[in-house]
């Protein structure tokens, strides 16, 4: 029996032993507290705990499993809330209460639930790896699919349960692989850190659509891709990501609170049961999966969190969803590695972080794609991950790192937050590399022109941000007047378009084609003022038409559902324009 | 466990090392027990082999390698719980040090505390009215959240803790109880003084706990401070259901004892010197507010941080304004220009308010007038930056409208005095009141409706003499 020779915080060393393999899943001291092997030397074993060591002993034992730290799947994982190392927190309350104690055994999943099991194989067949063999309604909008692990590599059906009630650890289905009996239930296990096979990769073409202006016409994300929301403490992520978990067009959301507030998690937990997703009337948890380290849960745990989430999106993209991973917040990640690594005495890289920080983060982005299953059917995997840089500086590691791992960055800015703009997502510092690949998808499905029309409002931006230079010097007065007409646009698309009201009932969620004609309705506006500038209208009384504050409030004025409006605010803003330049 | 150590191996600032121990388990408190009789406590910090490693709370003065000897409880750090606790004076570890001897304890409880499970956490709603505009108005306080306030050396953070005690309203549905748990971490006598004087003038006295910590106390006693006071909290929060306000100042002082505690530890320092975990440490303290599914008490935590040269962007504010659910930020210009509370409006937030205010709560239209009273402020520093460049003569009509709502908005609604309650209503009127100042096609973030029913102009005129 290996017996623990020391304990410091979440690290403890078993002696001279030669039992363990690195990364395998072990049992320390009485209470069978849950830890993972980090490193293996001669003289060493290292382990890290998930759990809280407090009142470990020298000389407890530590169990070896032989198997790496996994992940259960099968139905009953949607809608549920995990802890870091995926257990269900609801059974760990009904078992230890409001507290959460160490030591407490729970399955992942539900094993007694009894679901309506479809059997999709026959007797005979050739089972490949990563192919359906049994389908049950997990929630009202997802079916789960039952797939042959990729660790079989294919066998012969030999067995087949007829359609009825099952539970997730009842054989249904029985492979003959190579003369080998190999037994299938509703559920299998795969290693957190390895990320799950696929057929092939696709070129990420089809955008997130979320409903936010901002992010679907300025800086879109992929699906399948990879975005970063790095931003100081009060500047909006946590908020940001909420609206996207809320809104945008994926099957399954998986929100993983890593080393976040737990009222946060609470918030989300009832807020995504009391929202009803407008397509399916169904409510928001039905898609959801949520894991959460609080901030005050054992470190260790946090570091796993990341990983489990990951793990659980990649097992419903094999059954060809589409799943948007929250990860909140990768900072907190890293720096459970970075505490992990301190008490290794590892040699620091920048800041006290390891010098594998980055390896890790790519690790991590690199598991998002749109792919081409193992079975042939089309899924994908988008990573929006939060980043907290400490004392809000973009150049710090976390934030750097990350900037290079993923093609989607939304700066957030403290200025716009103090001043209550929000979305805060700075249009100068955030970009998209996703934007080409994206600009057929948009001009096929929105409009011809979208793309050309978003460059327009970019630039007037750019334009915008050269003068503010000169105004912030001089102030407004000083430029010509067609300048003036420029700030004045550009105030129409900061305040009537980018900023954008999460608590209004249209404005949360802003469908494509209505961002599309909101922005032909400001540069229209722009050009009508140029031109009337041109013809020396005087300033005021263009400003005196009110359509500059008319069209800031288009988004609350025109609703979703009514489109067609914007023809008669262009008519009327064409028709008021021809009367000002008839009147000089 | 009643086998005793003679005799220490190793002394290295506050740690201590003992050898060939056995049974000994992590975390596990100690008492180290002086030739002259006095005793000290400590807590196993690491153990390799037959080697624990202690940290001792009094510091280690006084000790040599062969005068002491040792005995291990075998328990955490546990503090003993009584609702006699309240009205009573204890030190930093726990220990009553008012002369009332000591409490009859109902339970001992693990000082470390347990982590909340988010299940059974409820989302916190209920507004705590502070009487005071900047924080009822803009960075509302909700009932179960932590809310801290960043101040600076010399600021009067103590004044504004002191009356948003009095001043909060914190029990007044469902006739609960109310009670203050006060910790004081590295604190000059005269602040702990201060605040214990005012809660006597307050009439809580009784209803206050405190757990003192001076500046010329032992430094690793620091550590202990919070999690007792904490631990106290929850005990009369959850137990006897009772609505905790804890106040813990200064967590900067806090921070520091860590940091000391690490490096004689001899962990690899992160930023600054702090040690790696601070924001794992910070979250284990500030974590332990709100409220329970089922119990009637919630715990509410106003922790005081002194940011080190005014910096925001130093560790300590930096890691708590991640964790806590918004930040009370004071500013030394608006100090220095004779505004009380200085409430810096810009960085301020109160995470929580956007659910626990409006209709039902406070009044429909708050959460409008909040949003357009930033967003307004927030252009008087524009207009502010371009008066500095320009000269205040050569700014636009609009921009000088600005600048006079500035000085209105300081002068009104963020000034009041310290025995000045205004209630809600009184709050959100006078905000409505400076917005009448600025043009109406200024006000982007309120409703038609809600510019009709309380704007004002000419009222607004006739207050401020324009």
């Amino acid at each position: 029996m290996n017996k623990i020779y020391s304990i410091n915080g979440p690290v403890v060393k078993v002696r001279d032993t030669k039992d363990f393999q690195m990364l395998e899943m072990v049992y320390v001291g009485n209470r069978r507290l849950i830890g993972e092997v980090i490193g293996v030397t001669s003289e060493y074993t290292t382990i890290q705990v998930y759990e809280g060591t407090s009142g470990l002993n020298v000389g407890e034992p530590v169990e070896t499993t032989g198997a790496p730290m996994s992940a259960t799947l099968g139905p009953g994982i949607i809608s549920n809330m995990f802890d870091g190392i995926e257990r269900p927190l609801k059974v760990l309350g009904e078992k230890t209460g409001a507290f959460i104690e160490d030591g407490t055994e729970v399955t992942a999943i539900d094993t007694q639930k009894e679901y309506d099991v479809t059997l999709t194989v026959k007797v005979g067949d050739v089972l490949h790896a990563g192919e359906v063999y049994a389908t049950c309604p997990e929630t009202a909008l997802i079916e789960h699919r039952c797939m042959l692990s990729p660790f079989v590599k294919q066998g012969i059906v030999t067995y087949v349960a007829g359609n009825g009630k099952y539970k997730v650890n009842d054989v249904v289905v029985k492979l003959d692989c190579d003369g080998e009996e190999t037994e299938l239930t509703l559920c299998q296990t795969w290693p957190i850190r390895t990320a799950r096979p696929i057929a092939k990769r696709l070129p990420p073409d089809r955008p997130l659509i979320t409903g936010q202006r901002i992010i679907d016409t300025i800086v879109p994300v992929a699906k399948g891709g990879a975005a970063a929301i790095p931003g100081g403490f009060g500047t909006g992520k946590t908020m940001t990501q909420h609206q996207l978990a809320k809104w945008c067009d994926a099957d399954i959301i998986v929100y993983i609170g890593c080393g976040e507030r737990g009222n946060e998690m609470t918030q989300v937990l009832k807020e995504f049961s009391e929202l009803i997703d407008p397509k399916t009337n169904r409510p928001l948890t039905d898609r959801t999966v949520l894991i959460a380290n609080t901030s005050n849960m054992p470190v260790a745990a946090r570091e796993a969190s990341i990983y489990t989430g990951i793990t659980l999106a990649e097992y419903y993209r094999d059954m060809g969803y589409h799943i948007a991973i929250m990860a909140d917040s990768t900072s907190r990640w890293a720096e459970a590695l970075r505490e992990i690594s301190g008490r290794l005495e590892e040699m620091p890289a920048e800041e006290g972080f390891p010098a594998y920080l980055p390896s890790r983060l790519s690790e991590f982005y690199e598991r998002a794609g749109y792919v081409n299953t193992l079975s042939g059917k089309e899924g994908s995997v988008t990573i929006i991950g939060a980043v907290s840089p400490q004392g809000s500086d973009f150049s710090e590691p976390v934030t750097q790192n990350t900037k290079r791992f993923v093609r989607t960055f939304w700066a957030l800015d403290k200025s716009l937050a103090y001043a209550r703009h929000y979305p805060a997502i700075n249009w100068t510092m955030s970009y998209s590399e996703y934007s080409d690949d994206l600009s057929d998808y948009y001009n096929r499905n929105v409009a011809p022109d979208f793309m050309q029309l978003r460059q327009q409002i970019s630039s007037l931006l750019h334009e915008e941000a050269n003068l503010m230079e000169i105004v912030k010097l001089m102030g407004a007065d000083v430029l010509p007047d067609d300048q003036k007409i420029l700030i004045e646009t550009a105030r129409v698309v900061r305040v009537g378009f980018l900023q954008q009201n999460a608590y209004h009932a249209d404005d949360t969620y802003v469908p494509l084609k209505k961002q599309y004609l909101m922005m032909k309705a400001i540069l229209l506006l722009h050009s009508k003022a140029k031109e009337a500038i041109a013809r020396k209208v005087p300033m005021s009384s263009i400003i005196g038409t009110g359509w500059f504050e008319k069209l800031i409030k288009v988004k609350y004025d025109i609703p979703n559902n009514k489109p067609q409006m914007f023809d008669e605010y262009e008519a009327q803003m064409t028709s008021d324009f021809a009367a000002l330049v008839s009147a000089v | 466990m009643s086998m005793k150590y003679i005799g220490l191996s190793e002394i290295n600032g506050p740690l201590v090392v003992l050898d060939k121990v056995s049974g000994v388990s992590f975390d596990e408190i100690a008492k180290i027990r002086l030739d002259d009789g006095s005793e000290r406590l400590a807590r196993v910090v690491e153990l390799a082999g037959d080697k624990a490693v202690l940290q001792v709370f009094e510091g280690t003065k006084g000790l040599s390698l062969k005068n002491t000897q040792t005995q291990f409880r075998g328990r955490p750090m546990e503090l003993a719980l009584s609702t006699e606790m309240l009205g009573r004076v204890f030190s930093g570890s726990g220990k009553p040090i008012d002369g009332l001897g000591d409490i009859f304890p109902q339970k001992y409880a693990d000082i470390n505390g347990k982590p909340l499970n988010p299940v059974h956490r409820t989302y916190p709603r209920n507004y705590i009215n502070t009487g005071i505009s900047s924080i009822d108005a803009l960075v509302t306080l909700i009932r179960g959240q932590k809310l801290p306030i960043f101040s600076g050396s010399g600021l009067s953070h103590n004044k504004l803790a002191v009356q948003i005690v009095r001043q909060a309203k914190i029990a007044k549905d469902n006739g609960q109880e109310f009670a203050v748990v006060f910790g004081a971490m590295g604190v000059q006598n005269d602040v702990a003084e201060f605040f214990r004087r005012s809660f006597e003038e307050t009439g809580v006295l009784q209803k206050v706990v405190m757990f003192l910590n001076l500046s010329n106390d032992p430094i690793i006693e620091r550590i202990l401070t919070p999690r007792c006071a904490l631990t106290a909290a929850e005990y009369l929060a959850f137990e006897h259901n009772m609505h905790i306000l804890v106040i813990l100042t200064d967590m900067t002082s806090y921070a520091e004892a860590l940091r000391e505690f690490s490096s004689s530890k001899g962990e690899i320092p992160g930023r600054k010197g702090y040690p790696g975990y601070l924001y794992s440490d910070l979250a284990s303290l500030y974590e332990r507010a709100g409220i329970i599914e089922g119990s009637q008490g919630s715990v509410t935590q106003i922790p005081i941080l002194t940011m080190p040269n005014d910096d925001i962007t130093h560790p300590v504010p930096d890691l708590t304004g991640y964790i806590t659910e918004g930040q009370i930020v004071l500013d030394r210009g608006l100090d220095q220009m004779g505004v009380y509370p200085p409430v810096s409006v810009l960085p301020s937030l109160s995470r929580l308010m956007k659910d626990g205010i409006g209709e039902g709560f406070t009044r429909k239209d708050h959460s409008a007038v909040s949003n357009q009273l930033f967003a307004s402020y927030a252009k008087v520093q524009d207009a502010r930056a371009l008066a500095s460049v320009i000269g205040e003569e050569e700014l636009s009509a609009q921009d000088k409208t600005y600048i006079r709502f500035g000085k209105l908005f300081e002068e009104n609604f963020l000034t009041q005095s310290f025995s000045e309650d205004r209630t809600i209503d009184e709050t959100l009127d006078l905000g409505w009141l400076l917005l009448s100042t600025l043009p109406k096609s200024e006000l982007d973030r309120v409703s038609k409706g809600d510019i009709e029913l309380y704007y004002d102009d000419k009222k607004a005129a006739l207050r401020f003499d324009l």
